[in-house]
């Protein structure tokens, strides 16, 4: 095995599936990307794009009957997958840390929001007292912006926006060098949203770790992402630095998501829709997953699927237009 | 558009009776309310999209509900077509009910699952007693077509379930358009379906609104989409209008502090965060204890002593664009 030590994360051709009643379905198809200390990735895809899948596949938390089926996830040059029981406990929280979508589901109703810390502490680090487990949480709160005496309430005396911040400094309980945050906005409302990503913007620049934003919203990963995964049925379809993604749109799905969503800065915008829904996984098309919703479908994408073109520096395309590229 | 005012709502509220506890009730006399709408006035013009945008809570879906009936107000008046349909009781409201539809936010909760698609889209047209048989299925084929569900026969015995969220958004515009209303509630018609298919359903909104001469109230908590799709917009915070201009005066003059603020929060597809999102104090407060004064005040930086005592009204400061704040009238 190949080590690449000067990335924090490298993932080489990542699948992942899941094994339903009425077939196998595809959610994570060979995906390879990296991340680096302080960097932030932005993944964007639709619903059912395995955005989520490939989130959870890095701390090796596929819910049954998902499955990794093959692929690396190198952490500092070590094997994630490979892993024992209690080094991928380790992994979750202390070295990976993850945020959910709907931070009102996510904090056991029952038990005080200190509670929610001082056990997340102690599993990890069973040396650590309750009381210094609760210093802590404290400090954690002032840095997320709440008051600190607010660690003794239950977490429906908060507010939605309280408790997403009560979800990050979870999160950044142990110190992790990768945070992932799953949609972590996409329950609250636009003002609170603005303030939790330039909350977490503000805690990377002063911890330094590497933030996976995974997002349907295009808007928010252009706006707060260094580089950008755009994922359709499972694949990456392009990535990119996102300033060329956005100066040099290439894959037809990135150029139609483009259009298709509105800027509140433009004076008169005409949106156009991408036609056609997206693939049923179960019946995937043949081919390129995109041509039936394409308009530069030429023969070949609907026999061969075509792989990632690269077609300038760190920006790869999976599409058989930019064929005269070199194969990234 | 030609002016004429198709929905005038006058002072509506209304108010939630917060339900207490055994022993609350046997000790205190008071009883307190969420005040979902609080007095809110406006008109929509006959074939404009007005839209009500605001956070969760400011009441928006409530006011929406209250103009369709579907629950009562507990004051205030709702003219449709000059007509005062808060009074109208069984009959007549069903009546009326043909010409003002709504379309709801959650496709997927909206339509019974055990209904076939042809049934569901069938079933007004049953309940007002207009079409059966034969003649019933034409004008669900019809419909369908309308909105885009091709070939219509191949819908007609499909059950929710097999559709997509696109697709059953349409189902639920062609179940209200079935009735041939004159206006449609639209509450957060888009909010639930993917990217890449919600201008498909916006676009279907606005080429119906001009084939069938439709008017639309359009719910919205976005912003972005507020400004593709409508004539004017009313901006509401906790339970009331804060300002209310034509679009051009929303995005380009927005005067009222927590429209500037909702406006800058905004994420904007473009590599690099521009502008800043503008500070708002704290969360916004609860309906049942409404702050005293400006209900906006305690999270706003240009607060003075009077905005602490007395409510701004909403007033005119150019034509056709109303502001309830005293920096606006100064």
């Amino acid at each position: 095995m190949i080590q690449k030590p000067q990335h924090l994360l490298t993932v080489e051709g990542l699948t992942a599936e899941y094994c339903a009643q009425r077939g196998r379905i595809i959610a994570v198809e060979d995906v390879s990307f990296s991340l680096d200390k302080g960097e932030t990735l932005g993944v964007v895809g639709e619903s059912g794009s395995g955005k989520s899948t490939l989130g959870l596949s890095l701390i090796h938390l596929v819910p049954y009957p998902g499955r990794i089926v093959k692929g690396t996830i190198l952490l500092e040059g070590q094997n994630v997958l490979k892993l024992g029981k209690e080094k991928t406990r380790d992994l979750r929280g202390r070295r990976i840390s993850y945020v959910f979508q709907d931070p009102m589901t996510s904090l056991n109703p029952v038990e005080r929001i200190k509670d929610h810390f001082v056990e997340l502490i102690r599993t990890h680090e069973p040396k650590v007292t309750k009381a210094d487990a609760i210093t802590r949480a404290r400090k954690l709160f002032k840095d997320v912006g709440i008051q600190p005496e607010r660690i003794d309430d239950y977490p429906h005396q908060l507010s939605g926006g309280m408790r997403q911040r009560v979800m990050i400094a979870l999160a950044l309980a142990l110190d992790p060098s990768i945070v992932i945050a799953d949609e972590p906005t996409t329950a609250l409302d636009v003002i609170v949203q603005a303030k939790i990503l330039d909350l977490l913007k503000s805690l990377q620049n002063r911890y330094g770790m590497a933030l996976m934003l995974i997002t349907h919203d295009l808007s928010i990963v252009l706006e707060r992402s260094d580089k950008i995964i755009v994922m359709y049925a499972g694949r990456i379809v392009e990535q990119a630095p996102s300033s060329t993604l956005y100066t040099h749109t290439q894959h037809p799905y990135s150029q139609g998501l483009l259009k298709s969503i509105p800027n509140i800065e433009l004076e008169e915008q005409k949106l156009t829709a991408i036609g056609g829904s997206p693939p049923d996984l179960l019946h995937p098309p043949i081919g390129c997953q995109f041509w039936p919703r394409c308009q530069y479908i030429m023969e070949i994408c609907k026999i061969k699927e075509p792989p990632l073109f690269k077609t300038g520096i760190d920006h790869l395309v999976r599409c058989h237009l930019y064929a005269g590229e070199t194969s990234g | 558009m030609n002016g004429d005012r198709i929905i005038r709502v006058e002072h509506l509220k209304k108010y939630f009776p917060v339900e207490k506890g055994f022993l609350e009730r046997l000790l205190t006399r008071t009883r307190n309310y969420v005040k979902a709408v609080d007095d809110v006035s406006f008109s929509v013009l006959k074939g404009e999209v007005f839209t009500l945008a605001g956070e969760s809570g400011c009441g928006k879906s409530t006011t929406g509900k209250l103009i369709v009936r579907l629950i009562p107000p507990t004051s205030g008046k709702i003219y449709f077509n000059e007509t005062d349909i808060t009074k109208l009781q069984k009959e007549q409201l069903r009546i009326t009910r043909r010409r003002l539809q709504i379309i709801f936010q959650d496709p997927y909760a909206s339509l019974n699952p055990r209904m076939k698609i042809g049934q569901s889209v069938g079933h007004p047209l049953e309940i007002h007693g207009i079409a059966k048989g034969s003649e019933k299925r034409k004008k669900v084929l019809e419909i369908l077509e309308r909105v885009g569900l091709v070939p219509p026969e191949q819908f007609m015995n499909l059950y929710p379930y097999q559709l997509s969220g696109g697709q059953r958004q349409r189902i639920a515009m062609a179940r209200s358009l079935i009735l041939r209303p004159e206006f449609i509630v639209a509450d957060e018609p888009v909010s639930m379906i993917d990217v890449s298919l919600r201008t498909t359903i916006i676009d279907l909104m606005l080429d119906l609104r001009k084939e069938l001469e439709l008017t639309y109230l359009f719910i919205t908590h976005d912003l972005a989409i507020a400004k593709y799709i409508s004539d004017r917009v009313a901006v509401m915070y906790l339970g009331k209008i804060v300002e209310m201009g034509s679009k051009q005066e929303i995005f380009t003059n927005p005067t009222h502090p927590y429209t500037q603020a909702l406006l800058s929060a905004i994420p904007v597809p473009t590599p690099e965060r521009k502008k800043k999102t503008l500070e708002l104090k704290g969360e916004v407060s609860s309906a049942i204890n409404i702050p005293p004064g400006c209900r906006f005040n305690p999270r706003c930086s240009y607060s003075t002593d009077k905005c602490k005592k007395t409510e701004p009204e909403l007033i005119e400061t150019t034509k056709g664009h109303f502001v309830a704040c005293y920096k606006a009238e100064a």
